[in-house]
C-alpha cells in the first residue's frame, strides 16, 4: 500500500526523517519496501527552493502575435508581478477577465536554471533557459503537473484554488505567493507490504496508530460528524440479511442532490500518491474514505434502485426499498462495474433486492446500480463481511479490487458505521449533497470486544524480558488496548482489544505487542538454556552422505534436478515399470513439462547429461534424491531414496604431456568404469553380498547390463544405455554407462564397522594361473568356485588379462589370475602350495575350466 | 748441521705449489687418479722424494722425514677437497640437466564436487548440530493439514495467499510449501521429550521459473521446544548461526513480521556483506539483507504437535540454502540451481 507522508501527517505529528520513520514501522512490521520521494532531496526531480515555486495568478491577456498562447501575470512573492508566455488551455478561459486575484488561483512557476521534465523529449530532465518566445523573452515558465513529476497530466498548467490546496498545505496562511513548491507538494510515499496479521494498517489512519504508538504521539482520528439536514431515511429503506454470520452488519446513508463534479485538488492529489486514478466526487470519496480510515463502502444510484423497486409487482406503492443480502442462486449472474459478467457460485455473498443482484457484497458493485453521470441521489452502503468468504469469492471469481483486499483480510465491524458517516459528510461538503436524516444500521450478528487476562509472568517468561505489570499495561495501552487489573483476584491483568482489531485472540498476541513496542532489537540475546533434547542419530542420513562423498572421492559431480516432470519425458526410457505409473499428477502445473512428480531419478539425470554434452565432452554425474510412487492404501505416495550415475567419454582428462590425443590412449569410459564407481562405493560403506548379475532390459544395451543385488536382493541396475534410448535424449554414438539404484537397501545394510584383519606374519606364495574357459562362464562363476576351493588360504584372486583368439579354440576365452596364498599361522610351503593350486584346478575343472600350461 | 740446506727447501715448496697447480687444473675423476698416481702414487714424485732421505745425513734426516710427511698429508688433504669438489660439480652439472619448467600446468587428480546446494545444506547443518540441532527428514507429498490446517492455517485463511502452492490429484495432498510441514511430524514423534531439530528438504511453490523465482527450492527449517524457551533464545540462537555462517562482523537486525505458526514472528537480517552494510544494489540500499524468517512456536501448532502451551514454549525458523548462497556468492539467477550447467557446478 502506498502511504503519502503529507496524507499521513494529517493524523499523527511525525520528528523523525522519513528513512528514520520507515526503519521504525520496518522494524515493527510494517515492512516499507520502497520510499518514492516527489521534490525532495533524493527525488527523481528535485524542486530548486528558489526556482520552483508557488506563484498566484493575478491576470489573463492576449499574445499580441499569436493566438495559440497568452501572457500571465502572476505574483511569486519577488514584489514585482512576472509575466510568463504559456500555451495552457487550462487558462484561456481566464483570458481579459481582469483582475484575477479575486479567484484565488494558484500556479506552480518556475525560473531560468529550474530543471523541470520536458514531455516533449521523453521526460528528460531539463534545465529551464530564457529565450525570446514571439518577440518576448521569457525566463520562467508555468508548470503541468506532469513537467513537475507529479503524474500523468499535461492538458494544461498546475492551476488550483486556494481553498483547494489548504488540506494540503496545513492551513490557508502557508498559502503564499513565492513559496517554495517543495514545502507544500514535496513528499514522500512509503510503499509498505500489508501482510496477513496488519491488515488493520490497510489505511491511512491505520499507519498513523502504529506511528502514533511507536513513537509516543497523539492520533487525530478524522471526524465523523455528519451535518444531516435532509428528510429522514425512515421507511424509505430496509435491509434484509440473510447470512447473519457472512454480513454481520450493513450500515447506509441516504444523500441527494450530488452534483457530478471533479473531486478538490488535495482529494485528487491524495488519491494520485496513493495510486488511484481520480474519477469524479462521488466515486472519490468512496475511495478516499476507505483509503483514510480502511472501510471499503459502495455507492449506488437510488433513483435506480427506487425504479427497480416500482417496476417490482409485489412492490407497495411509496413503501420502502428493500435490499436483502444472500447467496447467490443456482444459475446468477452479475455484470460487474468493470464490465465483466460473472457466473456467480453458491458461497458468493450479494447485495441483491426482490428483482435480483445488485453488487458483490465486499467485492465489487453491479454494472446497472453504479453511479451515473445523472445520478443525483446516492445511497451510501458500508458493511461487515467475513473475510474468508470474501477471500473465497475474490478467489473463485478472479475479482480482485481494493474493497476485496481490505474485507478479504478483515475489517472490524465497527468500522462500517464510522466509515459511512466520514463519507457522507464527504458527499455532503464537497458535492453539494444532502445528507437525510438517520441511518439504516443493521446488526445481524453483534460481536463483543475480545478480552483477555493476560498474566504479565507469562510475557516475561516467553520473551526474555522483566517488566512490571505497569510496564505492560502501558505498551498495550499505547496501541489502544484497554488494561485493568483482572477481577479475578488473581495477579492478572484484563486486556480488552481496541475496536478495529480482528486479530487478536489470546496471550500470544499481546506478548506478540509487547515485544513490537519494547522494539525486537531491544529484546535480550540468550543462550539456549533449556534441557537438551535425547541425541538420536540419524544413520540413514549418514549413510547417505558418506555415499555422496565416496562418489565425489570418485570424481563424480553431484547434481540436483527438477522434481517434477512428466510421463512422456520419462517414458523415453522404454521401462514400463517406470511409465506404467501411475504418476502424482498436479491439479495446476505452473508449467506443462512440470507436470508430475518423476518416477525415475535416471531420467531426470539424463536430462542433465543431454544438455552438458553439448560443452563437454566428458561426463560424470550422480544425483541422490527421491522418487514418487504412489501407493493404493495411501494417499501419499512412497518416496523412494535413489541413486543415479552417468558416465560417458574419455577417460582421462588432457594433459599437454600427454600430446594431442590422449583420450585415445586411455580410450572411453565403459561399463568397467562404471562398474568400478560402484564396487568403490560398496566397499566404502562397507557391504557385504553384492553380486552383479547379467540382465536384459530395454533401457539398457543388450548384453551391457548388469543387476546389481544385495544379500540376494535387487537394488537396481548398471550398464550401458541403449543407443535408442540415448538417441531420444540427443547423444551422439558414443556408449552412456548409467545406473539406478535404490538407496534404501544398499544403505540400510551398510551401517557395519569394516572388518579388520591384522598385517600378515607369514610370507605369501604367488602365482599366476590361466584357465581356459567356454566364452559363455561368467568370470564371477570361476572366481567362485576358486574361492571356495581355496578357502582361507586363498589370500586374494586378481584377473590380469583375458584372451580370446587365435592362440586358443574357438568359443573359448581365456582368464589370467594372480593368485596368493596365505596362512595365517605358519610360512607355507612349496609342497602346501601346489597342493592347494591342485584343489583349485579339481574346482575349476568342476565347472569345465582347464589350467593352460 | 743445524740448519737445512736453502736447495733443498725450495725443493719442497716448488713440489707443492706444482702439484697444487696441476690438481687444480684437474676436471673429472680420471684426471683426478692420473694426478694421484703421479704425485701421491706408489711411484709418485713425493715417493720419489722420500727415497733420497737414505742419502742425508743423521742430523738432517728427522727434518727432512718430517717435511716429506707434512707435505704428504698437505697433499692429502688437497686432494681429498678437489676430489669432492669434482664429485659436487658433477652432481650439479647432472641435476642441472633435468630442469623443468615449473609454471607448466599440474596434473590434477579426477576429482568430483558437491552440488552448491548440499555444500550450503551441509554447512548450516554442522553449525546448528554444534548447538544440539539434530537432523530430521520428512516427506516432500503431505496432507493439507501438515502443510497449512495443523500450522494454524485453516482453509481460506489469508496467509494461504502468501504462498502459490502444487495441488495433487487429490485435493487434499499438496507438495510442501515449506519445511514447516514437517514440524507438526517431529512433535508427534517426539513429544513429550524436549525437541532440537533441524529440517532440511525441497520445497515446492506454484511460480513462473524466472531469475528470481523457482518452482523448486530447498529450506531448512529449525525447531526447539522445551520448558522456558523464550524469544531471547531465538534471538541468541541465530545471532550465533549468522556470526558463524556469514562472519564474525555481521550485524544482525530483528523485526516484527507475520508467519501464521509464530508469535511472535520476525525476520532476521544481516547486515550485507557486499557494502558492509553502507547500501548497495543486493540489499536494495538498505543495507541489510534477509536471511531468514523465525518467531515462536504459535500455541495453536504447539497444541497440534501434542505439547501443552501452557507448559511448554518453542521457536522456528526458517530459511533457503539457494537464496543464501545467491546473496554469499554474488548470484544473479536462481535457475543456475538445477541447471546444474557443469560450467557452474565445477566452481563451487
Ligand atoms: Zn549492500
Amino acid at each position: 500500500m502506498r502511504v503519502p507522508i503529507s496524507w499521513l501527517r494529517e493524523y499523527v505529528d511525525i520528528d523523525l526523517s522519513v528513512d528514520q520513520l520507515a526503519e521504525r514501522i520496518t522494524n515493527a512490521g510494517l515492512e516499507v519496501g520502497s520510499i518514492e520521494r516527489i521534490g525532495v532531496a533524493g527525488a527523481p526531480l528535485e524542486w530548486d527552493r528558489d526556482r520552483v515555486l508557488l506563484a498566484h495568478v493575478l491576470a489573463v491577456r492576449p499574445h499580441p502575435d499569436a493566438d495559440r498562447l497568452v501572457i500571465a501575470t502572476v505574483d511569486h512573492g519577488a514584489g514585482q508581478p512576472k509575466e510568463v508566455v504559456t500555451g495552457a488551455p487550462n487558462l484561456f478561459p481566464h483570458l481579459e477577465r481582469g483582475d484575477l486575484s479575486e479567484l484565488d488561483l494558484w500556479a506552480a512557476l518556475i525560473l531560468e536554471g529550474a530543471t523541470y521534465l520536458d514531455p516533449h523529449k521523453d521526460l528528460q530532465p531539463t534545465k529551464l533557459k530564457g529565450r525570446k518566445l514571439r518577440g518576448v523573452y521569457n525566463d520562467a515558465m508555468l508548470c503541468s503537473p506532469v513537467e513537475l513529476g507529479l503524474g500523468e497530466d499535461h492538458d494544461g498548467v498546475l492551476l488550483v484554488r486556494g481553498d483547494e490546496l489548504t488540506p494540503i498545505a496545513g492551513g490557508r496562511s502557508e498559502i503564499v505567493a513565492g513559496r517554495p513548491l517543495v514545502d507544500l507538494l514535496g513528499d514522500a510515499v512509503l510503499e509498505i507490504d500489508i501482510i496477513p496479521n496488519i491488515a488493520r494498517c490497510a489505511s491511512m489512519v491505520g499507519v498513523a496508530r502504529e506511528v502514533a504508538a511507536l513513537t509516543g504521539k497523539v492520533l487525530r482520528t478524522p471526524s465523523t460528524q455528519v451535518v444531516q439536514e435532509g428528510p429522514s431515511i425512515e421507511g424509505k429503506l430496509v435491509i434484509e440479511t440473510r447470512e447473519p454470520e457472512l454480513n454481520p452488519r450493513f450500515v447506509a446513508f441516504l444523500i441527494e442532490g450530488v452534483e457530478q463534479r471533479p473531486a478538490p485538488f488535495w482529494m485528487q492529489h491524495r488519491l494520485r500518491l496513493a495510486g488511484q486514478r481520480p474519477l469524479h466526487v462521488v466515486v472519490d470519496v468512496s475511495n478516499y474514505v476507505m483509503l483514510e480510515i480502511g472501510q471499503p463502502n459502495h455507492t449506488f444510484d437510488w433513483g435506480f434502485l427506487q425504479r427497480r423497486a416500482e417496476s417490482d409487482p409485489g412492490y407497495d406503492p411509496g413503501g420502502p426499498v428493500r435490499l436483502i443480502t444472500r447467496l447467490a442462486e443456482p444459475g446468477e449472474q452479475l455484470t460487474t462495474l468493470d464490465g465483466t459478467r460473472h457466473e456467480l457460485l453458491p458461497n458468493n455473498i450479494l447485495v441483491t433486492d426482490p428483482a435480483g443482484a445488485l453488487s458483490i457484497g465486499g467485492v465489487m458493485g453491479g454494472e446497472e446500480s453504479e453511479i451515473q453521470d445523472h445520478t443525483t441521489d446516492v445511497l451510501l452502503e458500508a458493511a461487515a463481511w467475513k473475510f474468508t468468504n470474501i477471500r473465497q469469492t475474490q478467489r473463485q471469481l478472479g475479482l480482485h479490487s481494493e474493497a476485496g483486499f481490505r474485507f478479504s483480510r478483515g475489517v472490524h465491524p465497527e468500522l462500517a458505521l464510522l466509515g459511512a458517516r466520514r463519507a457522507a459528510e464527504l458527499l455532503r461538503t464537497l458535492a453539494g449533497g444532502t445528507v437525510a436524516a438517520g441511518c439504516i444500521d443493521h446488526v445481524a450478528q453483534a460481536w463483543a470486544p475480545v478480552e483477555i487476562e493476560l498474566d504479565p509472568a507469562y510475557v516475561n517468561e516467553r520473551s526474555g524480558l522483566d517488566l512490571s505489570p505497569e510496564q505492560i499495561a502501558a505498551h498495550l495501552e499505547r496501541l489502544e488496548f484497554s488494561v485493568e487489573p483482572s477481577t479475578s483476584g488473581r495477579s492478572t491483568l484484563r486486556v480488552v482489544a481496541p475496536p478495529h482489531r480482528i486479530d487478536v485472540e489470546g496471550p500470544h498476541d499481546l506478548l506478540e505487542e509487547v515485544c513490537r513496542m519494547v522494539g525486537y532489537e531491544n529484546l535480550p540475546s540468550t543462550v539456549l538454556a533449556s534441557h537438551l533434547p535425547p541425541q538420536r542419530g540419524n544413520p540413514a542420513l549418514e549413510a547417505e552422505e558418506a555415499a555422496r562423498d565416496c562418489l565425489v572421492r570418485s570424481g563424480l559431480h553431484e547434481v540436483i534436478t527438477y522434481r517434477l516432470t512428466t510421463a512422456e519425458s520419462e517414458a523415453r526410457l522404454r521401462d514400463e515399470e517406470v511409465s506404467v505409473g501411475p504418476y502424482v499428477e498436479l491439479s495446476n502445473p505452473s508449467t506443462l513439462e512440470r507436470s508430475a512428480l518423476r518416477r525415475s531419478l535416471l531420467a531426470s539425470v539424463l536430462d542433465v547429461a543431454s544438455n552438458n554434452a553439448r560443452f563437454t565432452d566428458r561426463l560424470a554425474l550422480f544425483e541422490i534424491g527421491a522418487v514418487f510412487l504412489p501407493r493404493p492404501d495411501s494417499p501419499l505416495p512412497e518416496e523412494v531414496a535413489r541413486l543415479a550415475v552417468l558416465l560417458r567419454g574419455p577417460r582421462q582428462g588432457a594433459h599437454w604431456q600427454d600430446g594431442t590425443d590422449p583420450g585415445a590412449a586411455a580410450g572411453e569410459l565403459d561399463y568397467f568404469d562404471l562398474k568400478g564407481v560402484i564396487e568403490i562405493l560398496l566397499r566404502d560403506l562397507h557391504l557385504d553380498g553384492a553380486e552383479f548379475s547379467a540382465t536384459e532390459h530395454p533401457t539398457y544395451r543388450p548384453g551391457r547390463a548388469a543387476e546389481l543385488s544385495i544379500s540376494g536382493r535387487t537394488v537396481g541396475r548398471l550398464g550401458e544405455l541403449h543407443p535408442v534410448v540415448a538417441r531420444d535424449w540427443g547423444f551422439d554414438e558414443r556408449p552412456c554407462l548409467v545406473a539406478e539404484l535404490d538407496l534404501g537397501p544398499l544403505l540400510g545394510s551398510a551401517s557395519r564397522a569394516p572388518v579388520v584383519t591384522p598385517i600378515p606374519v607369514y610370507p605369501a606364495v604367488r602365482e599366476d594361473l590361466a584357465f581356459l574357459v567356454d566364452e559363455s562362464l561368467p568370470a564371477a562363476a570361476l572366481v567362485e568356485a576358486l574361492r571356495s576351493a581355496g578357502g582361507v588360504l586363498l589370500e586374494s584372486i586378481e584377473l590380469f588379462d583375458l584372451y580370446q583368439g587365435d592362440k586358443i579354440a574357438p568359443g573359448k576365452k581365456s582368464l589370467a589370475y594372480r593368485v596368493a596364498y596365505r596362512s595365517p599361522s605358519k610360512t607355507l610351503s612349496d609342497r602346501d602350495a601346489t597342493r592347494l593350486r591342485g584343489r583349485l584346478v579339481e574346482a575349476a575343472a568342476g565347472i569345465g575350466a582347464t589350467l593352460r600350461e | 748441521m743445524s740448519e737445512t740446506s736453502p736447495e733443498t727447501s725450495l725443493d719442497f715448496e716448488a713440489v707443492q705449489n706444482r702439484a697444487e697447480v696441476a690438481l687444480a687444473r684437474c676436471e673429472d675423476p680420471e684426471q683426478l687418479e692420473s694426478w694421484y698416481y703421479a704425485t701421491l702414487g706408489r711411484k709418485g714424485e713425493v715417493q720419489l722424494m722420500s727415497r733420497q732421505l737414505g742419502q742425508l745425513s743423521a742430523e738432517e734426516r728427522p727434518i727432512f722425514g718430517k717435511r716429506v710427511n707434512a707435505l704428504k698429508q698437505a697433499l692429502q688433504v688437497a686432494y681429498e677437497q678437489r676430489r669432492e669438489e669434482i664429485e659436487r660439480q658433477a652432481l650439479e652439472r647432472r641435476l642441472s640437466a633435468g630442469a623443468i619448467d615449473v609454471t607448466l600446468p599440474g596434473r590434477r587428480p579426477r576429482t568430483g564436487t558437491l552440488h552448491p546446494s548440499t555444500l550450503v545444506l551441509r554447512a548450516m547443518c554442522r553449525i546448528f548440530g554444534d548447538m544440539g540441532f539434530q537432523i530430521y527428514r520428512s516427506p516432500d507429498v503431505v496432507t493439507d493439514e501438515y502443510n497449512f490446517e495443523w500450522l494454524n492455517m485453516p482453509p481460506e485463511h489469508p496467509a494461504r495467499d502468501m504462498q502459490d502452492t502444487f495441488y495433487t490429484r487429490d485435493e487434499n495432498v499438496v507438495l510442501r510449501t515449506h519445511t514447516s510441514a514437517g514440524q507438526i511430524l517431529a512433535m508427534r514423534e517426539y513429544h513429550p521429550e524436549p525437541i532440537r531439530v533441524v529440517l532440511p528438504g525441497m520445497c515446492y511453490r506454484n511460480e513462473q521459473i524466472t531469475a528470481r523465482s523457482e518452482i523448486q527450492f530447498h529450506q531448512i527449517e529449525g525447531l526447539a521446544v522445551g520448558e522456558g524457551i523464550t524469544f531471547a533464545d531465538l534471538k541468541g540462537t541465530l545471532t550465533e548461526f549468522a556470526r558463524r555462517f556469514f562472519g564474525a562482523e555481521r550485524q544482525t537486525r530483528f523485526r516484527a513480521s507475520y508467519f501464521p505458526f509464530t508469535e511472535p514472528s520476525a525476520e532476521m537480517d544481516v547486515s550485507c556483506f557486499q557494502c558492509d552494510a553502507k547500501g548497495c544494489r543486493l540489499c536494495k540500499y538498505s543495507g541489510w539483507l534477509e536471511i531468514l524468517g523465525c518467531g515462536m512456536v504459535h500455541p495453536v501448532v504447539l497444541r497440534n504437535g501434542g505439547y501443552d502451551p501452557e507448559r511448554f514454549s518453542g521457536f522456528a525458523f526458517g530459511t533457503g540454502p539457494e537464496r543464501i548462497a545467491m546473496l554469499k556468492y554474488g548470484l544473479d539467477d536462481i535457475r543456475a540451481f538445477w541447471g546444474n550447467d557443469l560450467r557452474f557446478l565445477t566452481q563451487f
